[in-house]
């Protein structure tokens, strides 16, 4: 990536790794002086029960013309440089890593806000659907309310 | 036609990942609905789900949005991604 406002979008089943994806923000990059990145994982409770993975569906070519429709209105929000976001797909492991998104500023304000902006929409927006592996099977997860209400409070 | 997929729990609900409608039979998202009832009776309860979305070629949309042959019109739950 050599360009300053490059943007990446990789929707993928196989890990990434979180060093080299940041090396990837970093790399020739001496107008930014702030790289914010956010990774989720898989954890081993969700709902009171006990989760033995995930598996992870999208909808192939929408999720990532809406990833990108997020990040372009992200980077004429704020004025942020590089943007790097990997959703991972197939069956996950607790611990995994999920999804990854990294953003690059001048100043810090601007990457921790996009950063936090494109997660909230993809949650609510990007087609991906989770469904948990869970000791009493196989539970597919529903929205939440809270999310939803998180995404609006950006149009405050 | 017009083809018809589905997603996550109601793909496996319906027992299955997509299908076609005529555009003769539905020229709106709620028409290709009914059409997909009376295909198959036992998909009518899973299909009136309210909180179902919908998206005709990759945007979403709502039960109004006109379509024709060509389409491809997308049903499935809210996302859980993230």
């Amino acid at each position: 990536m050599n360009i300053s406002n490059l943007t990446e979008i990789s929707i993928q089943t196989e890990d990434f790794d979180h060093g080299f994806e940041v090396d990837l923000l970093e790399k020739n990059n001496v107008e930014d002086g702030a790289v914010v990145t956010f990774s989720g994982r898989v954890r081993n409770k969700n709902l009171g029960l006990k989760v033995k993975g995930l598996f992870l569906e999208h909808y192939p070519d929408m999720t990532e013309k809406l990833l990108a429709d997020i990040i372009e209105t992200a980077k004429q929000r704020w004025n942020i440089g590089r943007v790097k976001v990997i959703h991972r797909i197939g069956q996950l492991a607790i611990g995994e890593q999920i999804v990854f998104v990294g953003v690059t500023s001048k100043h810090r304000q601007d990457a921790f806000a996009a950063n936090e902006f494109i997660m909230d929409f993809l949650k609510v927006k990007a087609p991906f659907w989770k469904k948990e592996l869970t000791e009493l099977g196989e539970i597919w997860l529903e929205a939440k309310a809270s999310d939803k209400e998180k995404a609006q409070t950006w149009s405050k | 036609m017009i083809k018809v997929i589905f997603f996550a729990a109601l793909r496996e609900q319906l027992g299955c990942g997509g299908t076609e409608v005529s555009a003769k039979c539905a020229s709106t998202v709620a028409e290709v609905k009914d059409a997909l009832g009376k295909k198959d009776e036992s998909w009518q309860n899973y299909l009136a789900n309210n909180s179902l979305l919908c998206a005709v070629n990759h945007q979403m949309v709502q039960g109004d949005f006109s379509v024709k042959a060509g389409d491809e019109v997308a049903f499935f739950p809210p996302v859980t991604g993230g």
